[in-house]
């Protein structure tokens, strides 16, 4: 009688690996990149991958018999080679979706890559990708409005938006700060940005902060009669007082404020999602602390999961990489999870990373944001990568103008325009680049200018975290 | 400091009220507003047409020019009806829209025949 029970040690193997099982549409599945400890199995790790981060512990309990194992296990169904290294391979698990909590990156995580990291059969451990099921995107808010909201909201069509990260980074007043904001806007761009360290520090507290930075708008919007945004970082150390600077930036009038969703936490972003979409403010999301989850290839978190799970829990922007700036990021893995952010079904794609179609439904999409040592002379590149629905967002590059802010900001806003209307008439951005910038400078001697202050500037450091497909 | 060239924008000059894309390039010539009303039926998005006076720009909503030519092809029938709000409206902003209604939004739009500053 198979319920007999058996104290003891099993391997994981005996339960968990099933290479028959066909995945549900309402499963879970995770790829891991593994690598296991020497003398393990491949079979035996992926089995142990699932079991630990599913139902199963390191021995046999007689409480296992009071349950229904088969209904709740995760199964590794499969396993592949990795493209240029022989010691890991990948582990395709999938979870039942009764595992986890409706509407909870939380009990995501914390199931999928909670104790199974620090698991002593395997070396080290990577979650690729994963494909969470429509029924369950069907339980997530998702960002707050979406790409199309912001732009009706926003009132900008058919061209990427502009933005600017106010520098230095920290120590200036309020007042100060609130004047490089109404400079960068009035010279042109849709929005500025606190820097991400920015919070409510001895210098400047947040309230003087928005104080002076909403008249800096109001006022940039009234000379150019365009709509203008900054992102307001309410980004605190209690849940409590961040949705009392939510609250406040709200009866000033913010069109948007920020959060960092994996400092702050997922639990303190998906509950600020969803007052955003209660009280119709945009939701822009920086990722501080990213780098060290998804960089190293071998172990961690691929950006194309906190990409998917920022989806889930929420956020109208997501910093993306630029693939042209002074940050990592190789081009086709940024192309795939920048689909991943916008597009409604994205289909697996191994060129781009992508090991899962992925379906998120009615979810709205999130904007990129192109952040990152980039200026003019990267734009008809960041056009032609991107597309209209991004955020390409300067800070130096608008700054760092000799003849100040807003002239800096005239110049990345005619680049930008003359970059689209060259695209729109059919020409090639990135093989024409020069003369449409060329062209358009000869109109505004603030691009000029600018593109002879960084002509020479390049960022060519090569990636550390390449696709697996190009390491050989 | 004398290299340096001041921004020259203010509330008092009315010169300086943008009206978003493309407002930061020279006015479009009739050749390349052609190329754009191009580029908005190659992408098979509806075209459309509204004004404004300049002073009432910043509002969401303009004046429409009859309705959007839903599917309209004909590139000069799309030019002749701006041309016409053009006439009709001399002083007013004329914009061109191109509807995408698949993403529920505009895919393009453009201010082509700009209005008198007041």
């Amino acid at each position: 009688m198979a319920q007999n029970y058996q104290a003891g040690v099993k391997e994981y193997r005996e339960t968990y690996w099933m290479p028959d099982y066909a995945p549900k549409d309402t499963d879970f599945l995770a790829c891991f990149k593994v690598i296991p400890q020497e003398g393990v199995p491949r079979e035996e790790a992926a089995a142990a991958v699932a079991a630990e981060s599913s139902t199963g512990t390191w021995t046999t309990v007689w409480t296992d018999l009071l349950t229904d194992l088969e209904h709740y296990k995760g199964r590794a169904y499969a396993i592949e080679d990795v493209p240029g290294n022989d010691e890991a391979f990948y582990a395709f698990i999938a979870y039942p979706i009764d595992l986890f909590e409706e509407g909870s990156v939380v009990n995501i995580l914390t199931s999928l890559v909670g104790n199974v990291f620090g698991f002593k059969a395997v070396r080290a451990l990577r979650l690729e990708d994963v494909r969470v099921p429509r029924a369950y995107v069907m339980t997530c808010g998702g960002p707050p409005h979406g790409i199309q909201v912001e732009r009706d909201i926003m009132n900008k069509y058919g061209r990427p938006l502009l933005g600017c990260t106010i520098k230095p980074k920290l120590g200036l007043s309020a007042k100060n700060y609130g004047r490089a904001v109404y400079e960068v806007l009035r010279g042109g761009l849709d929005f500025s940005k606190d820097d991400e360290n920015v919070n409510s520090q001895p210098f400047m507290r947040w309230k003087q902060r928005f104080d002076f930075v909403m008249e800096a708008l109001h006022k940039a919007e009234a000379e150019t009669g365009e709509r203008k945004g900054h992102y307001l970082n309410v980004t605190a150390p209690t849940p409590e007082e961040m949705y009392k600077r939510a609250e406040y930036a709200k009866e000033l009038g913010a069109p948007i404020i920020m959060h960092d969703y994996l400092t702050g936490g997922f639990t303190a972003n998906t509950g600020l999602a969803n007052w955003c979409r209660d009280n119709g403010l945009l939701l822009h999301i920086h990722r501080a602390m990213h780098a060290v989850l998804d960089r190293n290839p071998n172990h961690g978190i691929h950006f194309r999961v906190l990409a998917k799970m920022l989806r889930l829990s929420g956020g109208d922007h997501l910093h993306s990489g630029t693939v042209v700036g002074k940050l990592e990021g190789d081009r086709e893995a940024t192309l795939g999870w920048i689909d991943l952010m916008r597009d409604s079904y994205i289909k697996e794609d191994r060129t781009r990373g992508i090991m899962f179609d992925q379906d998120w439904g009615s979810l709205p999409g999130v904007m990129p944001v192109a952040s990152g040592g980039i200026h003019v002379w990267h734009m008809p590149a960041l056009v032609s990568i991107f597309g209209d629905d991004s955020v390409l967002q300067f800070g130096g590059g608008t700054l760092g103008h000799p003849w100040g802010n807003a002239a800096g900001a005239a110049a990345n806003r005619v680049s930008l325009e003359a970059c689209v209307q060259a695209r729109n008439e059919g020409r090639e951005l990135e093989k024409e680049g020069k003369e449409i910038l060329t062209d358009a400078a000869r109109h505004s001697p603030e691009l000029k200018t600018a593109m002879e202050t960084w002509k020479e500037i390049k960022f060519e450091f090569d990636t550390v975290d390449k696709l697996d497909v190009v390491h050989r | 400091m004398s290299d340096v060239q001041d921004y020259k924008s203010s509330l008092s000059d009315t010169t300086s009220r943008k009206f978003e894309t493309f407002s930061y390039l020279p006015t479009m010539d009739a050749a390349a507003i052609r190329k754009q009303v191009e580029y908005i039926i190659s992408k098979g998005w509806n075209p459309a047409i509204e004004h404004t006076e300049p002073e009432n720009a910043f509002g969401y909503y303009w004046y429409m020019w009859k309705l959007p030519m839903f599917g309209e092809t004909d590139i000069d029938r799309v030019l002749a009806e701006a041309a016409a709000c053009h006439r009709a409206h001399p002083d007013n902003h004329v914009r061109l829209i191109g509807f995408d209604n698949y993403a529920q939004s505009k895919g393009a739009e453009m201010v082509i025949y700009r209005g008198t500053p007041v």
